[in-house]
């Protein structure tokens, strides 16, 4: 199977004062397209910084990315937006949508960035696929925590994209709520075949995935694979 | 996969996504729309009045002159000026005029005037308006007086009374409404009244020392060269003490004249202008920066930085090219009411008509002036990076910061260059420049001082609320710096303004007590002297001044005929030196009008050799001799060797007699003269009632009554007054506009803080005083620093543009600055309304996005 993302080495530090603080060291691993994989560990343990710079929004200090089969470091912020925009989709813990814009409107921006001239309809389905038909010309403010989440699903889909990244997408949500936006995101990773990469606390998601990530101060500590149900 | 290829997403996506995002933040940037259509709508406004006066003054000119051109002396004309007029086909026209008493025979009052002798059919272009309208035709062959409307209304005389003029009395013939040659603030000081030319020697008025005026007009061949006839004729006629003046002359020293005025309306229009960017920057700095949560998600999404800043960008152009349609539609509205405004300052009535430079300057201006000052806030945009979605980034690179000083200096440059194309003069245009920028470091400074120094010496005793409303200044996410740059420039515009009005107007205001004149009685000839006196002391008036004048032209100057330096084309003499008549005084002593600069008063022997003399300063710097030069003056026909002897400083804005040559005594005793008595009259009545009885008995006496130049001099300060007031006004309420919109828009700042102390808890009572005394501290130091600010520059205006004495005004301190301050204080807790009345969530869900 050809490999969606492939990290090597990879180290990241911050600078804060005179002091160096080292938040990722030698971090490797690999993805095949249509892997599900969760990035698990404490607060501090530098998942949300990995997920940032395999998603390409940040630079590495050492080591080498390759998002599918481009490699980050070789690309200005520019080539790295157009990437995301045409493979990669986001869900965030406190759902990000644009605040200014309908629910419409937030799933059409991928693919208008595209020059999709699709995008309302293509919006419109992906919308009704998570129930959300009714609420299409509300604002964010004007929905709940799970209706924004189940938006920004929409969204994170509307471009179709090769892999998806999840920053603690049931953060925000009660139990009840977490559940059924976990299936949706299941649901729709399986439809559409893309890659799923979940930074999580909540070790019940990660098991959800085929491959778990486990990360303590910085470091791998396991790499393991779980049975599927 | 090609990753290089641009995004797909064109134009018309960035216009839709400006257009998405501006409507939902619409209510957030109509403050910023509003200091926009101020400053637009005084520029446009002012701007094409100007224009508008300027072309009405091109388009006037002959009717304004009433002739192609003059010639004019101040004597009858010498053989070779005649002989000058008959080469150039004789004078088709001409006037004598002098300023007179009149009497008017019905009520007895009496008005010092300006009495117009006209012979033959001036004027030749324009007319002479009059009520009934034919008596402008019929007052030649009637032998009436034509007499200044207003004159008549105020002192209740009608067309059939009589007014007296020297020995004759005339009938009055005629309301003059206007005439060509007549206008503007001198005709509100001595009115015209016209008569037959042939009538003039008969009025007995032109004796020795009558400061008379002769006037030959003439009606130019057609596609005659004004301008080359002005250059071969006029210096010629200069060396025989005459002047060639053209229509072109009249019509560019008017534009000249009132250039002025509408100088200093652009400048009070920029002010406002410039109010507003500090209102477009200030806002769009808080806007933005809310925005960039939004920019790092799009560019998580796929939207390139050009696309991001291109959606900021348009959408606060289109905000510009709005409030600059608005703007310009409102200038055009108020330039309607200019010429009602400065109805005094202006010898015609100004045809106001649309001027489509205007409206280009407003759009452009609307959109360009918000882009420029929505630059730097908007680089924010661009270099955001797209891991905000994650965690916040508060560090700046120093690519970004590069970026921003690029931007700092394209907005100096542009000030620079817009202050000089409205200011013509690179020194004050830099100069005002150079103040803007010393202003806005000062208050940076300050206020990150002000930081530094709580964050320091932080009081940790003090109550959770004190400390609480300190913190907010210095800790993440404050705004001192912004409010306080945008209270404190709001602040010092407006104070400038306060302090400069208030000193111009103090600079005419007018002293009076006992022991000052206020009646001056001019033209007493030598014999008249005594009998005059004795008509003014028997009523228990004194007389205060008697101040003999003799008249002398310069004949050399140090060794060089006055006609030898007319010739030379070198010489840096100014011109008007050697034509001008000097009425000179003598005396031992220097007046309180006087400081000496230079030399000695009247050390010198006046026996021996040349009579020591002094000069003005500015006779001196245009005659270009200092003391110890020798200069002869020629004393109607006497030559008379002179030694500069000292050199004095005159306050010619006194309401006095001042003089740019003294004699000492002892010297011009014997010389032809005439004088000036002064004495002061307590009442009105007795005003009058003197001038009545030295009308009727000297009637060559003029007689100036200061009272009645007073409340005219009132009047007309009264319409400047007015007239800034009006715009000022423009300029305050575009700083009210933008201080409401910078503290409005620091609400989104504060209310998560304010929720979340209402979660924890905090009372209403605790919310409000910790809102209270942040704007409290904020307003003071703003207002305070940018009146104290101000005072500095006024008094660097004050000496160096306006040349007068700074007496600081109390308004600033005791209005402005409390003003200013409540007005802050009071929007940033009505911020807190909506946190103090509604549960915390709800807040949050309204506000928050």
């Amino acid at each position: 199977m050809p490999k969606i993302l492939n990290v090597r080495n990879l180290g990241k530090t911050y600078t804060s004062g005179s002091k160096k603080l080292t938040v990722l060291d030698a971090i490797s691993f690999e993805l095949e397209e249509g892997d599900t994989f969760s990035i698990v560990g404490p607060s501090g343990s530098g998942k949300t910084t990995l997920l940032g710079l395999c998603a390409g929004l940040d630079d590495a200090n050492s080591g080498t990315i390759e998002l599918c089969g481009m490699s980050l470091s070789d690309m200005n912020e520019d080539e790295r937006a157009l990437l995301r925009n045409k493979n990669v989709g986001f869900i965030f813990q406190d759902f990000q949508l644009l605040p200014t814009l309908t629910a419409l409107e937030n799933v059409c921006v991928p693919l208008e960035l595209q020059g999709d001239k699709n995008a309302n309809k293509i919006s419109i389905d992906l919308l009704d696929k998570v129930g959300l038909a009714n609420r299409m010309d509300h604002y964010p403010s004007q929905l709940s925590g799970g209706e924004q989440q189940r938006v920004a699903l929409a969204r994170a889909f509307s471009n179709s994209p090769s892999i998806l990244f999840a920053d603690e997408p049931t953060g925000n949500l009660d139990e009840e709520t977490g559940e059924k936006v976990v299936q949706l995101l299941f649901d729709l990773n399986k439809e559409m075949g893309t890659t799923l990469v979940i930074v999580t606390h909540d070790l019940d998601l990660a098991k959800k995935s085929k491959h778990i990530l486990r990360l303590k101060g910085g470091k791998i500590i396991a790499n393991q694979s779980t049975v599927q149900a | 996969m090609n990753i290089t290829s641009t995004s797909k997403a064109g134009t018309s996506w960035l216009f839709k996504m400006a257009w998405r995002d501006g409507k939902a933040s619409g209510k957030r940037l109509l403050l910023f729309m509003a200091s926009i259509i101020l400053g637009i709508a005084a520029v446009v406004s002012i701007q094409s009045f100007s224009q508008n006066l300027q072309e009405n003054i091109g388009l006037q000119s002959k009717a304004l002159m009433g002739a192609d051109f003059t010639i004019d002396m101040e004597q009858l004309p010498s053989e070779k000026t005649q002989a000058i007029m008959d080469s150039l086909g004789g004078a088709n026209g001409r006037e004598i005029n002098f300023a007179s008493m009149v009497a008017f025979k019905k009520n007895g009052a009496t008005k010092l005037v300006e009495v117009r002798g006209i012979e033959g059919g001036f004027p030749f272009y324009g007319t002479i308006e009059t009520k009934p309208r034919a008596a402008a035709k019929t007052y030649q062959k009637e032998g009436g007086a034509l007499v200044d409307a207003t004159t008549m209304l105020q002192y209740g005389v009608k067309v059939g009374d009589s007014v007296k003029i020297g020995s004759i009395i005339f009938p009055i013939t005629g309301e003059l409404l206007s005439v060509p040659g007549s206008g503007g603030i001198s005709a509100s000081v001595a009115p015209p009244v016209i008569i037959p030319y042939s009538f003039i020697e008969a009025t007995g008025l032109l004796q020795i020392g009558s400061r008379v005026e002769y006037n030959y007009y003439f009606i130019a061949d057609v596609g005659q060269d004004l301008v080359e006839l002005n250059d071969t004729v006029d210096p010629i006629l200069d060396a025989e003490h005459a002047d060639m003046d053209t229509h072109i002359d009249t019509s560019q020293r008017l534009g000249r004249r009132y250039e002025n005025v509408g100088k200093f309306l652009n400048l009070v229009a920029f002010i406002a202008l410039l109010l507003g960017c500090v209102g477009i920057a200030s806002s769009v700095h808080i806007y933005i920066k809310e925005k960039l949560r939004a920019v790092a998600v799009l560019k998580c999404i796929g939207a390139t930085r050009k696309q991001t800043f291109l959606i900021y960008l348009i959408q606060i152009a289109g905000m510009g090219l709005l409030g600059g349609v608005i703007g310009t539609a409102l200038g055009l509205l108020l330039q309607q009411s200019f010429p009602v405004i400065l109805q005094g300052f202006l010898p015609f009535q100004v045809a106001i008509s649309t001027s489509f430079q205007s409206i280009f300057m407003g759009l452009l201006l609307g959109v360009f002036m918000s882009v420029l000052f929505a630059l730097t806030p908007l680089l924010g945009t661009w270099y955001v990076s797209p891991l905000q979605v994650l965690r916040i980034q508060e560090q700046r690179s120093s690519k970004s910061k590069k970026a921003g000083l690029v931007v700092l200096g394209i907005i100096v440059l542009f000030t620079f260059l817009f202050s000089l194309w409205l200011l013509e003069n690179w020194k004050y245009a830099l100069s005002f420049v150079v103040g803007i920028l010393i202003t806005f470091s000062v208050l940076a400074g300050f206020a990150s001082l002000f930081m530094k120094a709580i964050k320091k010496y932080f009081p940790i005793s003090w109550s959770f609320t004190a400390r609480q409303s300190l913190l907010n200044l210095f800790r993440p996410n404050n705004q001192t710096m912004v409010l306080i740059l945008t209270i404190g420039v709001g602040a010092f515009l407006i104070s400038t303004l306060y302090f400069t009005k208030d000193f111009l107007l103090a600079k005419a205001t007018l002293e009076s007590s006992a022991n000052t004149p206020n009646i001056i009685l001019f033209d007493v000839q030598t014999n008249q002297k005594e009998a005059v006196a004795n008509s003014i002391t028997p009523k228990g008036l004194p007389i205060l001044d008697n101040i003999p004048i003799v008249t002398m032209r310069v004949h050399s100057i140090e060794g060089r005929l006055a006609n030898d330096i007319r010739a030379d084309t070198t010489s840096t003499i100014n011109q008007w030196i050697l034509n001008h008549e000097f009425r000179v005084t003598y005396r031992d002593s220097l007046i309180a009008s006087e400081t000496l600069v230079g030399g000695e008063w009247f050390s010198k022997s006046t026996t021996d050799g040349p009579v020591p003399i002094s000069l003005s300063d500015n006779v001196a710097r245009d005659a270009q001799v200092e003391v110890g030069d020798a200069m002869i003056f020629n004393v109607q026909g006497v030559l008379m060797e002179t030694v500069v002897d000292n050199i004095r400083t005159v306050d010619w804005g006194r309401l006095q007699l001042n003089f740019s040559i003294v004699f000492p005594s002892n010297v011009l005793e014997n010389a032809p003269q005439f004088h000036v008595l002064t004495t002061h009259a307590p009442d009105e009545a007795t005003s009058a009632n003197l001038q009545r009885e030295l009308v009727g008995k000297f009637p060559n006496v003029s007689i100036l009554d200061l009272r009645q130049l007073m409340s005219l001099i009132e009047g007309i300060l009264d319409k400047i007054s007015w007239a800034i007031n009006f715009m000022a006004f423009f300029s305050i309420l575009t700083g009210v506009i933008v201080l409401i919109g910078s503290v409005r828009n620091s609400k989104y700042q504060r209310i998560k803080e304010s929720v979340l102390l209402r979660t924890l808890g905090a009372k209403s009572k605790q919310i409000l005083r910790i809102t209270a005394l942040e704007y409290l501290y904020l307003g003071l130091l703003g207002s305070g620093l940018g009146v104290l600010l101000s005072l500095v520059s006024s008094q660097l205006l004050a000496s160096f543009v306006f040349e007068t004495p700074f007496v600081p005004s109390w308004v600033p301190f005791l209005i402005v600055m409390p003003a200013i301050t409540l007005l802050v204080l009071f929007i940033g807790l009505s911020n807190s309304r909506s946190v103090l009345n509604s549960p915390p969530l709800e807040v949050l869900r309204k506000e928050g996005n």
